[in-house]
């Protein structure tokens, strides 16, 4: 069954009839990232706009891959677990050379996570659940479709922006304007700047099929399948993934200069499928042709406007990093945000945000540009060190590793910025949280459900935490008069030691970590994580 | 005769095969041909033990049309 887009109700914004008061937060575009942001502010108790063009979830797929770490966020944001529930769970990658299988990886064999490595969900539905999510927060969340946002101006202690409707234009201020309106940003155009990093020359056919037969074959494996020169695609390089629905993606590269329009079109694509997934009836659910890009803004913060998704950074699809590293945008700078709206926090905090994920997205470029390197040899000599490379992977360990059909994404670590406090422990300041289960007088928990939203000291084994004002207090494995947890079968103490207190920002990243920790050390570390207001500059 | 080496370069895997394709950027087939024959050459010095040496040659040898 295709999916049933139905579109969102036009409503006649209040701003066609009367000035609207400023709102604190306007956010442009309802994509993955727009809505995951307008999600965290609430949670952290900030209004915000949601201005969209269009009225539908995201036509065709796109993303299908969805990390660990993404899963760990949007469970914050209220999604993880429906994402979960329907998406397809696989952790088995296979690369093939030829007809024959080089070698496979298990991405976490490791046991006592909430979430596994990787999920596959289309686009869609995530999309969907998010914008369920959003009309949870009704007093806080105003989500505005055939929206278009047309033009803004920075007026240094707000942002101007203009909107045209089907009934109408109006204009609308905001305390902070967030560019979420994807990889040919307007709001990025209309400020001329510069975009810049690699185009890819290969052409990639993406489609998605659905069947009622596995084309994995007899066993139906929720697994992903890479080809390097393929018997049925002679030369370049294929992928096979599961999604929900009997729906498969298939990624084709295809020859250079080969015509996009004439690629697009069935009568061109089916045979491509059948030589696929053979004589097993499908029916063609979508299909694009692509040209890779990996691109970042080279600032994300211009004084009232902040960028963040695909408007900040767009990457290839390989290693799965554009809208997981988005979402990692989005996790990075709501607190941060809601802080500095509070008052609580210097601007300052905002310009963080641009250390921090400025280097994640210079990672996953890098990431992603290797990949689609590896993928694509450029001359005779790189086709040539491919080649060796894929035969000696046949059973040289460390050649399997030099085969890259992307690196998928991980979590980002934060590890000497300028909010973390140095220290050593297993976990260090700047790593995202490590997950594990626990158990607790109200029954059983994880790490991750326990930390995240808040800055949270959470103290492992035989030592008291201190209490700090503005940071939520647990314990593992230790009794005190603040919320206790036993280690389920231990794995928390295997993480993290014992005889350790860690501090957690919101976004649940280590910031501090303490041996002995006593208040003033974990206030003076949570007021640098968090730019604290000084009394004088009040 | 072939020898199945322990993997040593990762973690900087995907780096090292970067820079050994940026180091043949703007080559044509008989400089990059060169340049992979000093390679050779310099990693042979590098690693300095013959037997060493023997051992990865049969290997490179024994995947010949295999
Ligand atoms: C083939 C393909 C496969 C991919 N696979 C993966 C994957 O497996 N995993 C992964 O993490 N990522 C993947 N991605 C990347 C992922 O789709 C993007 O990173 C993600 O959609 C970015 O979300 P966004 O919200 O930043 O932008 P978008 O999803 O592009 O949303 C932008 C929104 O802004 C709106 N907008 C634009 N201009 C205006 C305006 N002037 N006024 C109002 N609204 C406006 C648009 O209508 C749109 O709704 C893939 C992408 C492609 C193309």
């Amino acid at each position: 069954m295709p999916y049933d887009y139905k579109p969102f109700p036009f409503v006649a914004p209040p701003g066609l009839t009367a000035p609207e008061p400023r709102h604190k937060v306007a956010i442009v575009g309802a994509g993955p990232i727009g809505l995951a942001m307008a999600i965290d502010l609430a949670l952290h108790g900030v209004a915000s706009v949601v201005l969209d063009d269009n009225d539908v979830v995201s036509v065709g797929s796109r993303a299908i891959c969805w990390s660990k770490r993404t899963l760990e966020i949007l469970d914050r944001l209220g999604v993880g677990e429906r994402m979960l529930e329907k998406g397809v769970t696989w952790k088995v990658g296979r690369n093939f050379h030829g007809a024959e299988e080089v070698y496979s990886f298990d991405l976490l064999p490791e046991e006592g996570h909430k979430y596994p490595a990787f999920i596959n969900l289309q686009q869609y539905y995530v999309e969907e659940y998010l914008i369920e999510r959003a009309r949870d927060f009704p007093d806080l969340i105003d989500l505005r479709f055939r929206n278009e946002v047309t033009g803004h101006e920075d007026r240094g202690d707000h942002v101007a922006l203009t909107v045209a409707t089907p009934e109408g234009d109006y204009a609308l201020e905001a305390e902070y304007l967030i560019a979420c309106d994807g990889a040919g940003s307007p709001t990025r155009e209309r400020m001329g700047l510069a975009f810049t990093g690699q185009t890819f020359e290969e052409q990639f056919l993406i489609a998605d099929i659905e069947m009622a037969d596995s084309p994995f074959g007899d066993a139906d494996l929720s697994e992903r399948w890479f080809w390097f020169d393929p018997p049925f695609h002679p030369g370049k390089s294929a992928l096979l993934h599961m999604q929900p629905d009997h729906v498969y993606r298939i990624d084709l590269q295809l020859d250079l200069g080969a015509d996009a329009k004439a690629e697009a079109t069935e009568a061109k694509v089916i045979p491509r499928i059948k030589a696929i997934v053979g004589d097993k009836p499908f029916r063609l659910d979508w299909m694009s042709v692509y040209k890779f890009r990996c691109m970042k803004l080279d600032r994300f913060v211009h004084g009232r406007v902040i960028f963040a998704g695909d408007s900040a950074h767009v990457v290839s699809p390989f290693g799965a990093r554009g809208g997981n590293g988005g979402i990692q945008d989005v996790d990075n700078l709501g607190w941060k945000l809601a802080a500095v709206l509070a008052g609580t926090s210097d601007p300052a905090l905002i310009e963080t945000y641009q250390e921090e994920r400025s280097h994640g997205a210079a990672e996953n470029i890098l990431n992603s540009s290797r990949s689609t390197n590896f993928m694509t040899p450029k001359t005779p000599l790189e086709a040539l060190f491919r080649a060796e490379t894929l035969r000696l992977a046949h059973d040289q360990p460390f050649a399997q590793k030099l085969v890259n059909s992307g690196r998928l994404s991980l979590p980002c670590s934060l590890e000497g910025m300028a909010l973390q406090t140095p220290g050593y422990a297993q976990v260090p300041p700047g790593s995202a949280l490590v997950d594990a289960p626990l158990s607790g007088d109200d029954g059983d928990s994880w790490l991750l459900e326990e930390v995240q939203g808040d800055f949270t000291l959470v103290g492992f084994g035989d030592l008291l935490l201190p209490e700090v004002e503005g940071v939520r207090r647990i314990g593992v494995n230790q009794r005190a008069d603040y919320p206790c947890f036993v280690a389920t079968n231990n794995h928390a103490v295997r993480r993290y030691g014992t005889g350790k207190a860690y501090l957690f920002r919101p976004d649940g990243h280590v910031c501090a970590v303490f041996d002995r920790p006593d208040a003033s050390a974990v206030a003076a570390a949570r007021d640098r994580a968090a730019c604290t207001m000084q009394e004088d500059d009040a | 005769m072939r020898t199945i080496y322990p993997d040593r370069l990762s973690p900087d895997q995907d780096a090292f095969y970067n820079a050994l394709m940026d180091a043949h950027h703007g080559l044509d087939d008989a400089e990059s041909q060169a340049l992979n024959a000093r390679l050779v050459l310099l990693m042979a010095n590098r690693i300095a033990d013959l037997a060493v040496l023997r051992d990865l040659l049969d290997t490179a040898r024994s995947y010949r049309d295999e």
